[in-house]
């Protein structure tokens, strides 16, 4: 069982691709810390030793800011610039999207389910 | 693309003499101006600017997190509009 970084146990897979599972590391960040630990990537995490495990969970605590304190640490610059009261913020509150695309139409994703007319009729 | 580190950052020179100023004397008045694209400088913490935002002067106070964003940040140009949700369903419930 590979429990690292909190609460993520990935088996089965590449020790390279399963390190994608944790929020904050994707491919590149994932090659990165395999290879810092000297651990070849292309092994499954089932077949790692302890002492492998204990090298790759070391490399992630000292050099990268993973999982909750990475979600944290976004959520602080949302909030400094809510708290600015500048157009990003503003853009933040409100739930449109923050870097200039169209709101007349689309911007689903930040703006959630579309509330349409004929909707609104038959109810 | 950012801004090159090399230029430093952008602030039109009348703005910057005025507030000068007005650090000098002890800020009193808000500053009045039209310059939205000025850089906010660690100079300009504690002073309060007149933004306009093309119809108005929109007051900003200017805090120390506020540097390095532009004036107009602070001072919106556009009205939102949307269609009130909730309330047309409501009416059309019944």
């Amino acid at each position: 069982m590979a429990r690292i970084a909190g609460v993520d146990l990935p088996r089965k897979k590449r020790v390279d691709i399963a390190l994608t599972y944790i929020y904050g590391v994707g491919h590149s960040r994932a090659e990165e810390i395999v290879e810092r630990a000297g651990i070849d990537g292309s092994t499954d995490v089932k077949d790692m030793t302890e002492g492998e495990i204990r090298s790759l969970r070391q490399t992630i605590d000292e050099n990268y800011t993973v999982e909750g304190d990475l979600r944290r640490q976004v959520q602080r610059n949302i909030k400094r610039l809510k708290d600015l009261g500048c157009y990003r913020g503003i853009r933040h509150r409100k739930g449109l999207p923050v870097r200039g695309q169209r709101t007349r139409t689309n911007a689903r994703t930040r703006k959630g389910p579309s509330s349409s007319t004929v909707r609104k009729r038959r109810s | 693309m950012p801004r090159s580190i090399k230029k430093g950052p952008y602030v039109d020179d009348h703005l910057l003499m005025k507030a000068q100023e007005a650090q000098e004397k002890g800020e009193r008045k808000a500053i009045k101006t039209w310059s939205r694209r000025s850089m906010i400088i660690p100079d300009f913490v504690g002073l309060t600017f007149a933004v306009h935002n093309g119809q108005k002067f929109v007051p900003v106070y200017v805090t120390e997190n506020m540097v390095g964003h532009k004036l107009g940040e602070f001072a919106p140009t556009r009205t939102f509009y949307e269609h009130s949700r909730q309330q047309t369903t409501r009416v059309r419930t019944h």
